[in-house]
This record gives structure tokens, sequence and C-alpha cells, in this order.
């Protein structure tokens, strides 16, 4: 069977103390919330911490906070499956929801987390292999390489973002808290991710922390999540779609479209954003948003089905995400 | 239909509640005193030779107790007698990603693991090929130094009546190229094995693998070691589907290491490694020239297959003729011609997978079926009930069709779907698929020629009352163990749980030759039935003589001996074996069965005959996103020509799981490799080797058809590969319902959807078919025009029945 490397393993109680041990070791030492990213991965020698800090025991970091604004804090090491069972959330943020009832299987989401999805390693067909395998290619880029064997010509790392919460959060204008022994900062979602390298895909220090969620209330917005893969009952997605709208009447002020699953990054539809603002959802309105989206994606050929097959089914989902907000 | 009492009933499993709860031991869960893990280290390129292997910086790490290399064992061993091209470790040549070059024994796996990473091979790389098409060409440098030529290690070519002439004369005649891609058979349990070298010298060996006579023989040939110094016992499977029924290299190793280092040596493999033994479905291109008359009738078919064999041959001739054989046991095709070529590629083997060699043909056949009544204007249903091989019939290239279901299958689906309302007419994007398809109940002629039984049974009977029935048939998880039980119990008249069940283990239980092509129902069960007769007859005597009453009038029932005629006079089942082993000393009996001889006698008439053909016919309902080419099965309407069910849960469990494997065929599951990345295989994992779950399963409406057939044990045939034949090929046919588009091609994938709804022709799959070559085929003359069997050729002809009454006194002089 495959096993884990050996590692030091620590599991403080407060955040304090981890972020003074990631502080000490920097890159050498990764967190681990549910593991379900992790371990595999380290299985895999993909990574190899040479400490491994749990955030289980540190209760702080869990819990969903409603405020009476009607925004929601969200500790990052709460379980999907807690989330998946809030009324209020599903009631509130359905695209949200939509997205974290999407995550793998009901056993994994019981000890997977939101922050460890906000935060999942990107994934590639030539990284997410073992040891031996990757050897047979001379590594890649991401891992003791010196090629992206997804785009050979180039210098950077294609792997994917696959998480399925992050482009919601950025069409939510969700908010993320960092915390390292220097302090502590705040973050736009659309932000953190804006790197189009699959090997540092946040902008987060190996120091940092992340220790809060804050979504803001939904102004009377719609929102909706999609997603492109071959099982419903457990794949990652290879094309997410995130869709807000809100509207004065009929009349859309505000749109927020993100792919997620075709690079290394989101990516904003933002020319098919902006084709909506102002107008109501009409066909035809439809129908530009969905020509308009097609310009950002690059899905290669280091996921699941064909990157013409992705690039084709940006707009088909594009179009479907918008039919359902009407 | 018998009046049976547990044959054909819901019998639960003997060995599922032991499953259930954890308790089963498969060969992983096997742990000895003061065992050794052992890892292999696999080629990382393609094709290469070997120029050097350094174990030393392994050999000297702390826990590591002995290193294997290649040139320690230079035997080379494979399945098939003819296809003899595997080491235990590759000396000179590696041949695709994946191939083992050397092993270690250690005390634990992370040890192991570190000192395969510390072994240093040194190869010279050579030109690697992995497209068959290409391998075919003599440019193209050969991966082995034996087979037809250059890297086609099989070429077929046989002709049965003049079918160049019936498709000149058809009315109409159908030309389709459609390819079928390799799929594996990720079955549950990952290979494992444990080797244990007795103090004597001595070997024993514990596998999950599902033919342990022939692991027998193989492990004998490489280790030099006699037979009967070895000991082989198969475990219960977790899953085997083909994919545990050729000798392993990491059997091999295991037992040399445990040889080498007097200490019981064990390896479970990863998932990937898995990937790289494979013996999966073959990548198969496929042409059929179908020739038609406006009245609906087949004038003649010649279909040519181009095999992907991989690395090695594994069961790959027998995989060839079998892409050709049973083209004619479904729908009368009066001339018929066949040819196919296997070719070697820088890829894991392939081999033989639950329907083996017949399920890429039969999905080529079965849409080319719908197209041509498409073509004729008529109902696809009607058009195969109207060319229906008859029973009790011959077949243009010589297999004898005893009974054959398929009417009554067909027109089971056709009523349960309501076909005959609904097809054609369901609104866009839903449509309805019709298959039937047929395979064998076991093979004919086993794996080497002989004239032995091709399986055993032995019954051993206790005065407590017990009865142990001992079988080398491999529980894989069909139910072997079940149905021989059943076999027993229900001749001696007593319960399942009075049967105690010893199986695959080669030093205590006579041959069987292991479970695969479909056999071991019919041959074990037939044995049984023999072993079980006699021993009831020895007890008859005995019992007949203490109750005074005629034999002939004695029934066993109920763990009772009565008489029919006064039930008053009667004594328990023990009480019957207590006055029978008075009579004649210790009471045990032997069965065996070995099929009968097929009328085809031309060379390669031995893959295709089988005691008696399994048929099904399955309607799929689906609806298709025609912008996303997404397809969603909503139900499944199958038949299975069985002619008895020996216990009725685990026949439904066979063809549902069939239809389960099918389904993974049909719509996604495909073995992928990247030729321009050193070959590997492109996704080594459960979780990225897309194949259905419980939630892609759409429900299933099983019929089984029974009508015993005269070879079956109480009249049985097939279930375990059969249903799985007509699966892809309806989803193929319900897409052209939903969609109007024809996707030849399998898997049928949202790709090939979409872009067959582009192409201007409604079509996806492939374009052109190469030639292959072919220079003679062999002739046969059918029945119909007289022939007797033999080739044309006379002068072959008499050589062949020289060499024929030559081998049957060989085989009665040893």
């Amino acid at each position: 069977m495959m096993r884990l490397p050996t590692f030091a393993y620590n599991a403080p109680a407060d955040a304090a103390e981890i972020t003074r041990i990631l502080h000490e070791e920097g890159p050498a030492a990764q967190v681990v919330a549910g593991g379900t990213d992790l371990f595999p991965n380290m299985k895999r020698r993909q990574v190899e911490p040479e400490t491994v800090v749990s955030l289980y025991r540190a209760t702080a970091l869990r819990g969903i906070e409603w405020d009476t604004d009607g925004s929601l804090r969200i500790g990052p090491t709460e379980t999907l499956r807690a989330l998946e069972r809030d009324a209020r959330l599903k009631e509130d943020f359905p695209a949200l929801h939509a997205a974290i009832v999407s995550i793998s299987t009901p056993l994994l989401r019981s000890t997977g987390t939101l922050g460890g999805n906000l935060c999942l390693d990107t994934r590639c067909q030539y990284l997410n292999q073992n040891y031996e395998w990757r050897r047979a290619i001379n590594h890649c880029l991401k891992c003791t390489g010196d090629t992206c064997w997804t785009a050979p010509g180039g210098t950077k790392c294609w792997a994917v973002n696959s998480s399925d919460s992050v482009p919601v959060m950025i069409a939510m204008g969700a908010k993320l808290v960092l915390q390292s022994t220097e302090g502590e900062r705040e973050v736009d979602a659309e932000d953190f991710y804006d790197i189009e390298d699959g090997r540092d895909w946040l902008k987060k220090r190996p120091d940092e922390l992340l220790t809060g969620i804050r979504i803001p209330k939904q102004n009377g917005s719609r929102s909706t999540y999609m997603k492109l893969r071959r099982r419903d009952a457990f794949d990652f997605p290879v094309l997410g779609v995130a869709a807000t709208l809100e509207t004065d009447g009929d009349v859309i002020t505000e749109a927020k479209i993100v792919l997620n699953s075709v690079g290394p990054a989101p990516v904003r539809c933002t020319e098919a954003e902006q084709s909506l603002i102002g107008k109501k959802l009409t066909d035809e309105a439809i129908e530009e948003a969905k020509d308009l989206s097609r310009k950002g994606a690059k899905p290669l050929d280091n996921t699941d089905y064909l990157p013409n097959y992705r690039k084709k089914m940006v707009p088909v989902f594009v179009k479907r995400a918008l039919l359902s907000l009407r | 239909m018998g009046d049976y009492r547990i044959i054909g009933r819901k019998q639960t499993k003997v060995d599922g509640l032991a499953k259930s709860l954890g308790a089963t031991k498969y060969a992983d869960d096997l742990f000895l005193p003061r065992m050794l893990h052992v890892k292999l280290l696999r080629a990382d390129v393609a094709h290469a030779r070997v120029v050097s292997i350094d174990v030393s910086a392994a050999a000297a790490m702390p826990g590591v107790h002995a290193t294997l290399v290649g040139s320690e064992l230079p035997e080379k061993f494979g399945i098939l007698p003819v296809s003899q091209d595997e080491h235990t470790l590759c000396p000179d040549t590696v041949r695709f990603v994946g191939d083992p070059v050397a092993a270690v024994a250690a005390v634990d796996e992370d040890t192991a693991f570190e000192a395969i990473q510390a072994i240093r091979v040194e190869y010279e790389p050579l030109p690697a090929v992995f497209d068959p098409a290409v391998a075919m060409r003599n440019d193209v440098p050969a991966l082995h130094d034996y087979g037809d030529d250059g890297n086609v290690h099989k070429r077929v070519s046989m002709e049965f009546g003049d079918v160049d002439g019936a498709l000149a004369g058809a009315d109409l005649v159908l030309d389709d190229t459609v390819f079928f891609q390799g799929n594996t058979h990720l079955a549950m349990e990952q290979h494992a094995t444990l080797a244990n070298p007795e103090p004597d010298g001595r070997l024993t060996v514990w596998s999950s693998t599902q033919t342990p006579h022939y692991l027998h023989k193989a492990m004998s040939k490489v280790l030099g070691l006699k037979p009967a110094r070895i000991r082989i016992i198969a475990c219960p499977n977790g899953g085997g589907f083909g994919g545990k029924s050729d000798p392993f290299n990491h059997e091999l190793a295991v037992a040399a290491l445990a040889l080498k280092t007097g200490r019981p040596c064990k390896i479970c493999l990863t998932r990937e490694e898995v990937f790289y033994c494979h013996r999966g479905r073959h990548p198969v291109l496929m042409n059929s020239r179908m020739g038609l008359n406006k009245d609906g009738s087949i004038t003649g078919l010649h279909f040519q297959s181009l095999l992907d064999g991989g690395a090695y041959g594994s069961y790959g001739v027998a995989s060839t003729y079998y892409t050709g054989a049973l083209q004619t046991v479904t729908y009368r095709v009066p001339v018929y011609r066949f040819d196919g070529v296997r070719t070697f590629t820088n890829k894991p083997p392939c081999g033989p997978k639950r329907g083996h060699g017949t399920v890429q043909p039969r999905f080529a056949l079965e849409i080319q079926m719908d197209k041509a009544a498409h073509a004729l204007g008529l109902d696809p249903a009607a058009f195969r009930l109207a060319n229906l091989q008859p029973p009790d019939s011959v077949t243009a290239n010589w297999l004898k069709i005893r009974t054959m279901g398929l009417r009554k299958c067909t027109e089971k689906v056709i009523e349960a779907s309501g076909w005959n309302d609904r097809y054609g007419k369901l609104p866009r994007g839903h449509g309805l698929g019709l298959a039937c398809s047929s395979y064998i109940t076991g093979a004919g002629l086993p794996i080497y020629w002989n004239r032995m039984p091709h399986s055993g049974v032995q019954l051993k009977l206790d005065r407590g009352g017990g009865v142990t029935a001992f079988c080398g048939a491999t529980d894989i998880g069909q139910g072997s163990d079940t149905v021989l039980a059943a076999c027993v119990a229900e001749i001696l008249g007593i319960e399942l749980l009075d049967v105690h069940v010893c199986v695959s283990d080669t030093t205590l239980t006579p041959v069987d030759l292991g479970s695969y092509s479909s056999r071991v129902t019919l041959m074990m069960g037939n044995a049984a039935i023999q072993a079980a007769e006699r021993a009831r007859d020895l007890l008859a005597d005995a019992a007949a003589e203490k109750l005074e009453v005629p034999k002939g009038r004695l029934v066993f029932a109920d763990n009772t001996v009565l008489d029919s005629e006064d039930p008053e006079r009667s004594m328990s089942f023990q009480q019957a074996i207590v006055f029978a082993e008075a009579k004649f000393g210790t009471i045990g009996t032997v069965g065996s069965y070995t099929p009968p001889k097929t009328p085809g006698r031309y060379r390669g008439a031995g893959v295709g005959p089988t005691p008696t053909y399994s048929y099904s016919a399955c309607v799929v309902e689906l609806h298709a996103d025609e912008d996303t080419g997404r397809v969603d099965v909503d139900r499944i309407w199958i038949a299975h020509d069985i002619g008895q069910a020996i216990n009725h849960y685990l026949a439904i469990g066979q063809v549902e799981g069939g239809v389960y494997m099918g389904l993974g065929e049909a719509l996604m599951e495909e073995m992928a490799y990247r030729p321009r990345r050193a070959g590997v295989h492109k996704i080594p994992s459960m979780l990225e080797y897309k194949s259905p779950t419980t939630m892609e399963m759409p429900p299933v409406e099983t019929f089984l058809i029974e009508d015993p057939d005269p070879e079956g044990p109480f009249g049985a045939k097939e279930a375990g590969q059969g249903p799985l034949l007509p699966v892809m090929p309806a989803v193929a046919n319900a897409v052209f319902d939903a969609l109007g588009v024809r996707v030849d091609q399998c898997p049928i994938t949202p790709e090939l959807i979409v872009q067959a709804m582009e192409n201007p022709d409604k079509r996806s799959g492939p374009k052109s078919y190469p030639d292959l070559r072919i220079e003679k085929p062999v002739r046969v003359k059918t029945a119909e025009e007289g022939g007797d069997g033999y080739e044309v050729d006379q002068v072959r002809k008499k050589k062949q029945l020289a060499r024929e009454r030559r081998t049957d006194e060989q085989k009665t002089t040893q």
C-alpha cells in the first residue's frame, strides 16, 4: 500500500501557538485540518513537510456565526458536512450550499473543512501521481522537476485550482482573515487567488494561517453554482461556474460570473458581467453574456475530459447558470 | 423445470456472512511470524535495453534481507504455451512503464520502499511504439523475437464459404469501422501474495489468483521445483473479472525471495501496480462488412479486427480468435470470414476481461444490426428476431448451438420496456436501444492441450453426517463455493451448511482449471453431480439393505433416506453414512467433467466451442443532453438465458454486476496513455480512471429465462460474463434513438457525442481501417455447402488427421 513519509506532528490548542510554529519552521511546516487533501499528497510524496501542525484542537477556528446584518462568519476548520446541514446557509447562500454539497463524498465532507477547500492544493494529471510514476516523466515544475508537462514550452505551472467553494466566495465578495505572528490581515477572496501559477496558488505567506471567512449579506441577489465533472457521486470540478446577480426590479445592477478549474486561478468573466449591467435577463442578454464568457478560460490537457470540450462547455454552463437565475 | 429443494431457489451465499463481517481472509490479511515485505522496482521507461542493475546500495540498507534481479530467474513463463514471453523480472529488456526489473525483501514496507529507490538501473533507450497500426509496419523494431512477423504477435484469417460472392450478390452492403477502447477490471482487491518456505524445503503460496492450477505450473517451471513440492492456495478473491487469471511477476518474485531468505515474504500491490498488471480489455479497431437482402436476411459477413495487445502475449492468441468467433451464434450468417491481427505495443499487456475478446466485436455487430434495420426500414427488434440462429444447429464456422433462448430473451425485454409503443417515439433527447449477445459456458478446450478432465470434485462423507466437497475451483466473488455446496446438497438431500467446501488448494483439491471463461458452474457443477451421485449410490446400497427396500425406491431428501412408497421406512442421512461405512469402508467419491468434442476440425477451431452458449438481450432507456453530450441511463431491462439458475440470488447478482460493469465500459472507462510523455499510463488511480458508482447505476429489471440445457448441471448455463455484452451497444443504439447520432466508438463519451452532433454525417468514431496484410485465409466449407469441418486444403487436412492420431496415441501413453 502507499504509506506516509515520516514527519513530526503537533496539535496545539490555540492559534497563536500554531502561528508561532509556522513562523519558526516556515515552509517546512504544513497545517492540516481534515487531511483529505494533504495526506494523499504526502503519500504520493508530492509534499514532504518535516512538521505537520494539526488545527484539530484549536476549537476557536471552528464555528458558524451570523451577524445581525445578515453576514456570515465561518471558522475555517468547520467541516463541510456541518455547513451543508446548516438550514440558514442553504436558505441565504444557495450557491455556497450547492458548491459544498458537490465536494467529494459525504464521508469525506465529514472530515474535510471549508478552509481546506479554500486552500486546496492545485491539481494536475502530471502531479497527482505516485513517486515512481513522476520519475518516469522526470518530475514536473510543481514538484522537483523543471518542466511543466502540461505546457512544456512555458515557464509557469498549469496545475488547476480545483476548489468548488473558491469561485462562489469570489462571486459573493467574501473576505478571508489571515493571522501570523505579525498580526492579522483581511483580504478579498478575489485577490487571494489572483496568481497565475499553480505552484504558488494562494497569496498567503507560509507563516500565515487562515483563521476566518466572512461572507457579506447578499442584497437580494440570486446566486448559483454549476459544475462539470464525469460523475455526480464524486469528482473534482473540471469547470466550475459561479454566478450572482443583483437586480433593481428586473434590471441587473451588478453581475459576477466566476469560472474555476480551467486554469491555475479562478477567472472573472468581466466582459460578460459588464454586458449584463442595466439589462433585463432576456434570452438576448444571456446569449451575449454567454458568447463573451468564452475568453478567459484556457483549459489544458491535465484534467479529466479533453481541453477543447471543456472550453466548449464554458458558454454552455454560463448560459445555464444565468438561465437558472431567472 | 426440475422440482428441486435447493437448486433455483434464493439461497444465501455460504461465504456471505463472513465477507459482510470482515472475517474472510484475503491474501493481504495473512501474516506469518518473521514475514518480510516485498516491493518491485518497475521500469520508468517504455522500451529499453537493461545495461546494468546495481542493487548494492539497497542491499546494504539496514532492514533489507535480499534483493532479486532478472538474471537470477532466466526461465520464461506465460499463461499460454505458445506465448512464454515473460520473465519474473526483466533481465535484459523492459517493454513498458511499469515492467518490473528488481525486487527487494525487507523488514517492513517503508524500508522496502526506500530500498527500491536506492537501486540504480542503467537503460539504453529503444524506440517505443504505442499504436498497433504503426507497430505493424516493418520499419518498427520488434518488442519480441517471436510471433508472426515484426510486432504482429498473431495473424488469423479464416473463411467459411464464399464471402466475396455473398457480399457482391447482396442488395445492400454495410461497411462500418468501429473502435473499442481498452479498459481494465478494477477489482476492489489489489493483488497480494504470501509465500512461505517450509522447513522441509517445500513452498506454500497464498495468492489472489483465479487460476491456482496455472500458477502452480508456472511457478514450478520458473523456480525449477517439482510441482509436488509447491502448494498453491488461491485465497478468496476480492473480485477477479479476468485480472487475476495470469501468473504474475509479483507472485514469482515473492516466492523466489522466500526461498532466498528462508523467511515468509509478502507483497500487496498498490493500485497503480494493478493498472500495470492489467490483462484487461484489448483496444480493438474493427471493420465489419455485412451483406443484406431487401427481405431482411443476412447474406454474409466479413469481420476484421486489429488488437492492441500491449507488451506481452498473455491470453492474446485466444483473445484474437475470440474477436472473430461468436459473430455467428446469435444471428444466422450463412457465410463468414474473419481476419484478425494482434500487435505488441509498449503498454501494459492486455488479456481477458469479462466477455474475453467477444465484447468488442459484439459492440460493432450490434451497432451494425441497428444500422441495418434502419437501412432496410425495419424495426431493430423485429429484424433481429427474424434472423436468429436456430437451436440445435451448426454455424458457418462450425460452432454447435444447443439450446438457444435468445428469442425469449428478446421478446421479454421488448415487452417489459414497452418497445413497440415507445421506440423511435420518445421526445428528443430520450431514447431506447436494444442489443443482443451470447457467450460461452466454459471453453471447449483447455489452455494447454490435454485430454484430462477440466474439473474434478472429491467428496468425503463424515460419520457425523457432514460432507466435505474438495474442488480446485476458486471463488472470486461469483459464488462458486455456494454453487458447489448446492449441487452436492441437492443430490444428497441435505442442507447447504452440511456441505463443507474445501477449494482452490493444489495440494488438497483435485484440479479445476480456474475461474475464467464462465466455466466453473457448468464444469465443476457436473463434476460435483457425478461425485454426489456416486456417493448417493453407495449410501443407497447400504440403506436399501438395512431398510429392506429396493434401492430404486429410495429418495434422499430433508436429511433423510426414505422409501418413496412407504415414507415411514426411513433413516437419517447420517445413519445411511454409518451403514455405508460399515459396509464399504471409508466413504469417498470422485467426479469429473470433460466438455464434448466440437464439430470444427480446422486450424483455429479450438476457440469458440463450448458445452453450450448463453444468450442475453438488453434494452437501455436513457436521456442525452445535446449541448453537453452527457448521457444519463434511466433504466435497463435485461433478460438472460441461463438454462437453469442454480441460485436465484447469485444469478441476479451476476447479471446486475455485468450490467454495472458494462455501463462503466459504455460511458467512461478507458485505459489512456501519454505516448509523448514516456508512454506513461495517464490515470492509474481509482479517482482518475473513471468508473461508475452507485449513483450512476440506474434501476435494472432482470429476467432469467430458464430452459434447462442438457449439457449443464441441472440444465444451468453461465451468467458471469454474458450479461455484460449487450449493454454497451444498447447504450450506443439508444443514443441514436435519442439524438439521431451514431457514436461508433466505446466508451461513448460526452466529447464524442458533441463531436457527432457537429459532424455533417452525424457520426463520430474511427475514419479508416488499415490493411492487415492477409495473404491467404484458411478456407473451410460450411455444413450447408457439404463441408466436414476440416480445411478445404486436402494436403493440410491429411497432415492434420495424422497429427491428431499421433497426439491421441501420445496422450494415451502418458
